[in-house]
């Protein structure tokens, strides 16, 4: 293994590993029923939203080189192919890769 | 020590129809070709999912790594980009703790705090004994975790095969499956509000500071949402 690919998998790892740690000794005093468990349930899941739109809307990697237009035709057909599925998670994940895949090879 | 029939309970609900190991697996299959695209040998990939095991990081880390980036830049960029994982603990946690159980298994776990296995325990933990959540806990974190792990040892064996459209379509995956996940969960107003907000705040704080919007979109986006439940029950 090469010196400094394996410090930069030390040091994400480290990186990630201190939120998730934080976040389980600060929750030990915290009880279900508090406001302040509502309100870091809040922001949990603002952030989770906030993550997943800088993901699709300004992304990195290689949806990158995938055009605004043809990831927005992707998500609205996948919420489509969610609700007209009763709601089922899988159906308008893998939908999403497979137009995704054909709009990227065509457009 | 672990209940092995709750925890394996736990283990078997990425079995289930709506499971995020098929989103999971695909995501990580990207990651395993991005990371031999990289130079990263089998050891490492494996090595990296299995200590970071979280795909935002991991794509951050890959990102800079590639423009030369100094280990502090990557300890900065991966922490901000994974700071949600402290409100997605604080929100997870006091849902699991119990008198009863040893405290190390809480701080062995907090590794598993992922979205997909969050989610599956925010929709399942009320069906679970409050003594034994910590048990399927865990259950549910081996299995994504053991997923996450497959996927990069298939990506990276397989990467040849996967041409620049592939990837695209693996890529977007990942967010779809979370997008309609946090639709699905949006059941009361505040939670409903916290996506909302959140979607939108996040790419507008991007145009001032793209380091901090996912930070800022949740905190302001949570607050605001929390703040208008509260009146609103009140």
């Amino acid at each position: 293994m090469s010196v400094s690919v394996v410090y930069a998998i030390l040091v994400t790892s480290l990186a990630t590993f201190l939120s998730r740690f934080l976040g389980a000794v600060s929750s030990q005093g915290i009880k279900e029923s508090s406001k302040i468990f509502k309100w870091f349930n809040c922001l949990a899941y603002a952030t989770l939203a906030a993550l997943i739109a800088r993901t699709i809307i300004f992304p990195v990697g290689v949806l990158n080189e995938a055009g605004y237009l043809i990831r927005l035709i992707v998500v609205i057909l996948s919420l489509g192919v969610f609700f007209v599925s009763k709601r089922n998670y899988v159906y308008p994940t893998i939908f999403s890769a497979v137009c995704m895949a054909l709009m990227a090879s065509y457009f | 020590m672990i209940n092995k029939k709750i925890f394996f309970k736990g283990y078997k609900s990425i079995l289930a129809h709506d499971s995020p190991a098929i989103a999971l697996g695909c995501c990580f299959i990207a990651i395993g070709a991005l990371l031999k695209n990289l130079g990263f040998n089998i050891q490492e990939s494996i090595f990296s999912t299995m200590l970071t095991y979280a795909l935002p990081g991991s794509l951050v880390m890959a990102e800079s790594l590639l423009v030369g980036a100094s280990l502090l830049n990557i300890f900065l960029a991966v922490w901000f980009v994974n700071a949600r994982l402290y409100p997605m603990a604080v929100s997870l946690f006091p849902l699991m703790m119990h008198k009863n159980q040893p405290k190390w298994k809480y701080y062995f776990s907090c590794h598993f705090i992922a979205v997909s296995a969050w989610l599956i325990m925010k929709s399942n933990y009320k069906s679970i004994p409050k003594e034994q959540r910590i048990d399927y806990w865990i259950g549910i974190g081996s299995a994504t975790w053991s997923v996450a792990v497959l996927g990069t040892f298939v990506g990276f064996y397989f990467s040849e095969f996967l041409n620049k459209e592939i990837m695209m379509g693996l890529a977007i995956l990942n967010p779809i499956y979370f997008l309609c996940m946090m639709v699905g969960a949006s059941k009361t107003i505040q939670i409903t509000l916290s996506v909302l907000f959140g979607a939108i705040l996040g790419p507008i704080f991007y145009f001032f500071s793209p380091e901090w919007s996912i930070l800022l979109g949740g905190v302001v986006g949570g607050t605001a949402a929390y703040l208008i439940g509260e009146i609103n029950v009140s």
